[in-house]
């Protein structure tokens, strides 16, 4: 029972650092019918970007006396605000241009930036894994046998703030508005007026940050982080998004959490080595059962 | 042509590259053989992978896992059946090679069509991009099943139930012999009816239904026989050395074939063939750069979709042989 409650622990906060991610695969494939593999990277980058900020600001791995919580907003806000100028310089250069084209052609260009930001991540930080600084103490609890840091409840919290901060904006604003607009019908929405462009920017402004986020949740859960951190967390994110509805917000989280509840029970109750193939297996068995996923509703295509 | 011609032109076929292999062997260093060789096996992956992704449309990243699957699988079958028939003897002629390699490559080409089975049926009764994020998981999945099976030899890689190793039985002639086999098939299939009816899938595949085709079924049917030819260029691969390794097989080898296919043109057979040897021959010559390969890669993918989507030969074929049509 303990080891159950505590890898429920460790996969509601590693899950909703998927669930962060996965909105990003969400939105974009809302309004675009794109898989966005580049995604994984601009999660990666936002990574680094706080490593290096919150070296700058004088946070230090082995010296977590010298923290304070107003810089570790600065360094939260500072890379997501330099994923959000990754996310649309992406799709400025690389997939507005081929927005009418076959659709394997965006498919392809998203494979290549995907590649190149690894590789160039390799090439500029280095291919070995970097200590994460601790922007925050760790502190642990123990509640009956499970053990609970206040990093994992952090985790935890920042995200679901950053969950209902999207909610707002996408149900109640008018960018909110344009977005859900622009993914049901994107002509219909042009025709109202609306400027597709400037929506279809707006969502990777808004995917990458949160992935950025999910960045610097992931560092810290980790305390470690390298350039291909991206590829297997990327596409547990895309599981998780499939999984949910791809499409849709809320099914999006859930699946993130679920997700993570998921590999964590299965390392805590088969093997470690197996964490990674259960959420390939949940994939291939959402595409087969349930393609349109939790929360999803299966659309009629019309000629 | 007539059944008496084809068999005159195999059996010509075989003595011609029995004959090269000969005199390459005496005559040529083993480095630029091996160069030779390894392009050989990628045109054969590349035939393979622009079936399912520059004829069917439907994107693949994932067929190193395929190629793993029948290296494995070839390999295992090759040391038994030595075992078993020869009591692990190494002087072997060229049929008693011939007897245990022939069906080893088959069952590699064998199970890796299974695991296409497997990853295809899932993925390709959707429409959408599915498959390229399933064989992306399977791909790293399957790498990760290689580094976990102890009989295998997980992380260490394979190197058979001997001392000495796998058998190097890759050779000149069995290279050009599998892969004009391999690549005279998949192009015949290619400009087939059912040919045609994977391009109508490309083109518009609401339509393609709409005409009757059972679509899911052309689009597991192509990427299956892809699959299976991965698995025999898989085999091929394995026994160019004494041992495997799981990190053989890993993403970077998917995005090469990738890169070759798109280099020649998306749906064109003769242009997968001179992608393959031109990624062959580059990753040869610029071995000292590897570390800027695949930023390399990466730039030519998206420069070329950009502006020449494509590929560089578009679909047209580089016609040696007038007669096909």
């Amino acid at each position: 029972m303990d080891v159950f409650l505590q890898q429920l622990v460790n996969g509601l906060s590693i899950g909703s650092v998927y669930a962060l991610i996965a909105l990003g695969y969400t939105m974009v494939y809302g309004v675009l019918r794109l898989i966005n593999f580049a995604h994984s990277e601009v999660f990666m980058v936002g990574s680094y970007v706080s490593f290096f900020s919150a070296q700058w600001l004088g946070f230090d791995a082995k010296q977590p006396a010298a923290f304070g919580y107003g810089r570790a907003l600065l360094v939260l806000v500072l890379a997501m605000a330099a994923s959000a100028l990754l996310g649309v310089a992406i799709e400025r250069f690389a997939y507005r241009p081929l927005r009418h084209a076959r659709r394997m052609t965006p498919l392809i260009t998203a494979i290549g930036v995907s590649i190149l930001l690894q590789n160039l991540g390799i090439l500029i930080f280095g291919p070995n894994p970097r200590p994460f600084p601790m922007i925050i103490p760790e502190q642990r609890y123990e509640l009956g046998g499970v053990v609970v840091t206040n990093i994992k409840l952090l985790i935890f919290v920042v995200s679901a703030v950053l969950m209902v901060g999207l909610t707002y904006l996408v149900q109640k604003t008018w960018t909110g508005k344009a977005m859900r607009a622009v993914s049901t019908n994107l002509n219909a929405a042009k025709l109202m007026g609306i400027s597709p462009n400037r929506v279809i920017a707006m969502t990777f402004v808004i995917g990458s940050a949160l992935a950025a986020a999910g960045g610097i949740l992931f560092g810290l859960d980790q305390a470690k982080i390298e350039p291909l951190m991206g590829v297997l967390v990327g596409l547990k994110a895309f599981v998780a998004a499939v999984l949910g509805g791809i499409g849709n917000i809320a099914g999006a989280a859930a699946g993130g959490l679920l997700i993570g509840v998921a590999e964590q029970l299965t390392a805590g109750y088969i093997s470690a080595d197996y964490r990674d193939a259960i959420t390939f297996a949940i994939l291939i068995g959402v595409l087969l059962v349930k393609p349109e996923g939790m929360f999803g509703s299966s659309k009629i295509e019309k000629v | 042509m007539r059944w008496p011609l084809r068999i005159a032109i195999a059996v010509g076929l075989l003595i011609l590259y029995w004959g090269v292999g000969y005199v390459l062997e005496d005559n040529i260093i083993e480095y630029v053989i091996r160069i030779v060789l390894f392009c050989g096996i990628n045109a054969i992956l590349a035939a393979g992978l622009n079936l399912i992704n520059g004829t069917t449309g439907q994107f693949s990243i994932g067929h190193a896992g395929f190629m793993a699957v029948g290296a494995y699988t070839a390999a295992w079958t090759v040391m038994q059946l030595e075992l078993a028939l020869y009591g692990g003897r190494t002087d072997l002629a060229l049929y008693e090679v011939a007897i245990v390699f022939l069906p080893a490559l088959g069952l590699g080409g064998l199970m890796a069509a299974l695991a296409g089975v497997v990853v295809g049926v899932p993925s390709l009764h959707l429409r959408g991009d599915y498959l390229a994020i399933v064989t992306l998981g399977f791909g790293e999945i399957i790498r990760l099943i290689f580094n976990n099976w102890p009989a295998l030899g997980g992380a260490l890689g394979y190197s058979g139930d001997r001392p000495l190793g796998l058998s190097v039985h890759t050779n000149f002639f069995w290279v050009a012999s599998v892969a004009t086999l391999v690549i005279t098939l998949i192009a015949n299939f290619t400009y087939s009816s059912y040919g045609r009816a994977l391009e109508s899938i490309r083109d518009d595949e609401i339509a393609a239904e709409a005409a009757g085709i059972p679509t899911t079924r052309f689009k597991v049917l192509a990427f299956v026989i892809s699959a299976a030819s991965a698995g025999v260029a898989g085999g091929l691969f394995a026994h160019l050395q004494s041992s495997i390794q799981p990190n053989d097989f890993k993403f970077d080898k998917s995005i090469d074939m990738v890169v070759m296919i798109i280099l020649g043109g998306l749906g064109s057979v003769s242009g997968a063939v001179l992608g393959a040897f031109f990624v062959g021959l580059t990753l040869e010559l610029t071995r000292d750069l590897s570390e800027y390969r695949l930023i390399a890669y990466a730039l030519v993918l998206i420069l070329l979709m950009l502006f020449r989507p494509q590929g560089l030969l578009g679909t047209r074929e580089v016609r040696i042989w007038g007669a096909r049509t």
